[in-house]
């Protein structure tokens, strides 16, 4: 067998397949769902109602997707210059940190100064940890999947660290959490008394960024071009190592995004628990929006929307939570096939 | 306990083999599917699919063997998944490898919660006991370390044996290093290319689960969430450690294990610091060995670059 390009689809073609995608994800799921013992129809109805039924369940799933909007972000511009960035999971971590160790009180500022100060000081954070991978990628050749994926557990621990020593809240009674951070380094709610907080208006305005620089701007011509062909793109005379570098510092300051937000506007301290995977979920994020950074909202709304969804419908239906990861990572393989279907043909022959 | 006198007593020695084991069969998994030319990073979450489904085999009365197959098996099978996406279909390695990576994983826990719905302390097996070989276990350091180990020690030490002799003796070797380094001359030779490579990806899936089963059914005897916890990862650094050749990625290691070991021993001796310190240090010497190694690395030259039938 073999694959040929197909002329450019039709703006049909290119809806059919990933609907195609979301159909077999829907089946196998499905068939998981039987495997539970419960019905797939009722288990879809309860997934649909938990994670939009009620204006309070609407909220929450933007409020899970915000984190998600800012990974998904990251990821999408690094892997669009063919930066391999799996290390969102630490950069988001590192934003944390950033925002913790300025937001709990060593820099008393206003609110309109404060907030700024913490969002410029922890993408400079996160930046910085991609940078080193980057850095070792362009000048030694050394592999920036397995860096940066060793140093989301190097950077785990490292919190942990923080967590038992210096940062250690000495209120928290043994438990290993941070202070909480001041008032004035807190995002503000978007409904007063429900958890939607003004990260996920900074994460949409991030998108937007991101996507006028990535379509608009010369830097974002370059890191195309890098990704599309890193050769001839040297040939060309664009300077490939530095929009490699220029790309992680963009990255990894998105992903520290994830990490000041959900300080910032939801959990107000940092544990180990701050994050359940956003990082490794934001490439699935990225990928389902195929890099488009504005598709990389809607992504990460549905994503969340499944989790959320998938919380509320185990504990009626008794299918374990589980099935929202098995969920998105089925559609993560369906939808790469599906875009791959859509411009290649594949001859029999 | 003096740091050093660690060095020189029995146990522990015995612990760096015993820590090395999982990964020298994820290890020699991951080596074969590069050398055929495939990134597999779906090897983390095929170590834990491994994990499990070896254990549960024997928790539901299946014996320990039959419990390797099993994992091995589902190894095969996501391994397959893998293989289809990447080779015939071409599709980008590191995307559809976290993918599986993410599915495997997630499918363990979900199968796991539905089986064990309301388990708070994981269920043990009885797993495989230490065979001590007669007389060879007796030399002192070297004999119970290595000689006084469970089976499936042993057969990760066969392992490596069997994979160089394939890969370096026989013509099926051959082929799967040529279709890492010149897939073109091995469809001249009349091969396919996208059968071998697949074939590579399929039974090194199914080392990188009985890696994963070793964690279960040898070491700890349940199972639980994360317990693979970074060693798929760490695997693939030993293979470019190892400079794609079995016998050094052994010994890359044995030399890991050997220094995991050390560390869990030098917290003890250790008063004062953090203990995380100590368990970051695998992870960081991993990335200063990619860094020392990969500045005389020679990739195989296909790795990564799908093929096309009649391509060039």
């Amino acid at each position: 067998m073999r694959l040929e390009a197909k002329p450019m689809p039709s703006l049909a073609q290119s809806l059919a397949y990933p609907l195609g995608a979301v159909a077999v994800t829907l089946v196998i799921v499905s068939a998981l769902v039987v495997a539970a013992g419960a019905s797939p129809f009722s288990v879809f109805q309860l997934v649909l109602v938990g994670a939009a039924g009620t204006p309070f369940a609407a909220l929450e799933t933007l409020t899970r997707a915000t984190p998600l909007i800012f990974t998904g972000l990251a990821v999408a511009v690094a892997f669009r210059a063919k930066l391999w960035n799996i290390g969102a999971e630490a950069q988001l971590y590192v934003g944390a940190v950033v925002t913790v160790v300025l937001g709990t009180g060593a820099l008393p500022l206003p609110a309109p100064i404060l907030i700024p100060v913490l969002i410029v000081a922890s993408m400079i954070g996160g930046g910085l940890m991609l940078l080193g991978p980057a850095f070792l990628k362009v000048r030694l050749g050394v592999d920036e999947v397995v860096t940066t994926l060793l140093l989301n557990f190097v950077v785990l621990l490292f919190v942990s660290m923080l967590l038992e020593g210096v940062l250690k809240d000495p209120m928290a009674l043994g438990w290993p959490r941070s202070a909480s951070v001041i008032a004035e380094a807190r995002l503000p709610r978007v409904v007063t008394g429900l958890r939607l907080h003004y990260g996920f208006v900074l994460a949409v305005v991030a998108a937007i960024a991101v996507w006028f620089v990535m379509k608009k701007t010369t830097l974002g011509y370059e890191m195309r071009a890098v990704g599309h062909n890193a050769e001839a793109a040297r040939f060309a005379g664009i300077p490939v190592n530095r929009v490699l570098l220029k790309t992680a510092m963009i990255s990894g300051g998105l992903a520290a995004l994830a990490g000041f937000s959900e300080v910032s506007g939801t959990a107000r301290n940092l544990t180990l628990e701050l994050s359940p995977g956003y990082g490794y979920t934001g490439i699935v994020v990225a990928m389902l929006a195929m890099l488009n950074p504005l598709g990389v909202v809607a992504a990460a709304i549905f994503v969340a929307g499944i989790f959320v969804g998938a919380d509320a419908m185990s504990r009626t239906a008794g299918v374990p939570s589980y099935i929202a990861n098995v969920m998105v990572a089925t559609a993560l393989l369906t939808m790469v096939t599906a875009i791959m279907l859509s411009r290649f043909r594949i001859r029999w022959r | 306990m003096e740091a050093l006198e660690i060095l020189f007593t029995a146990s522990f020695w015995v612990a760096a083999i015993r820590i090395a084991s999982p990964l020298i069969f994820a290890t020699m998994g991951e080596l074969i599917c590069e050398r055929a030319g495939v990134l597999n990073l779906g090897i983390e979450g095929i170590m834990t699919a491994g994990a499990f489904a070896g254990w549960f085999t024997v928790y539901s009365g299946g014996d320990l063997w039959t419990g390797v197959a099993v994992a091995a098996l589902a190894g095969a099978m996501f391994g397959a998944l893998h293989a289809t996406l990447t080779v015939p279909l071409g599709l980008s390695q590191h995307v559809v490898g976290i993918g599986i990576t993410l599915l495997a994983t997630s499918l363990t826990y979900f199968v796991y919660r539905l089986v064990l719905p309301e388990v708070t302390s994981p269920p043990r097996i009885e797993p495989f006991r230490p065979f001590a070989v007669p007389y060879l276990s007796d030399i002192p350091l070297i004999g119970p370390a290595l000689f006084n180990q469970t089976p499936l020690t042993y057969l990760a030490f066969i392992t490596v044996g069997l994979v160089a002799w394939v890969l370096y003796r026989t013509p099926l070797g051959l082929a799967v290093r040529a279709a890492g380094e010149n897939p073109a001359a091995v469809e001249a030779q009349g091969m396919s290319v996208t059968a071998i490579r697949m074939g590579a990806v399929m039974v090194g899936s199914a080392l990188m689960a009985v890696g994963g089963a070793f964690l279960t059914m040898s070491a700890f005897s349940s199972f639980f969430f994360e317990m693979v916890n970074g060693r798929g990862w760490v695997c693939i650094a030993l293979v470019v450690f190892g400079s794609w050749r079995p016998g050094k990625a052994l010994l890359g290691a044995i030399l890991f294990a050997a220094f995991d070991a050390y560390q869990i021993r030098l917290q003890q001796v250790a008063e004062g610091i953090p203990y995380q310190l100590f368990l970051m240090m695998p992870y960081v010497l991993s990335i200063l060995a990619l860094i020392v190694m990969s500045r005389r690395a020679s990739y195989p030259k296909a790795l990564m670059v799908p093929y096309q039938k009649g391509e060039r």
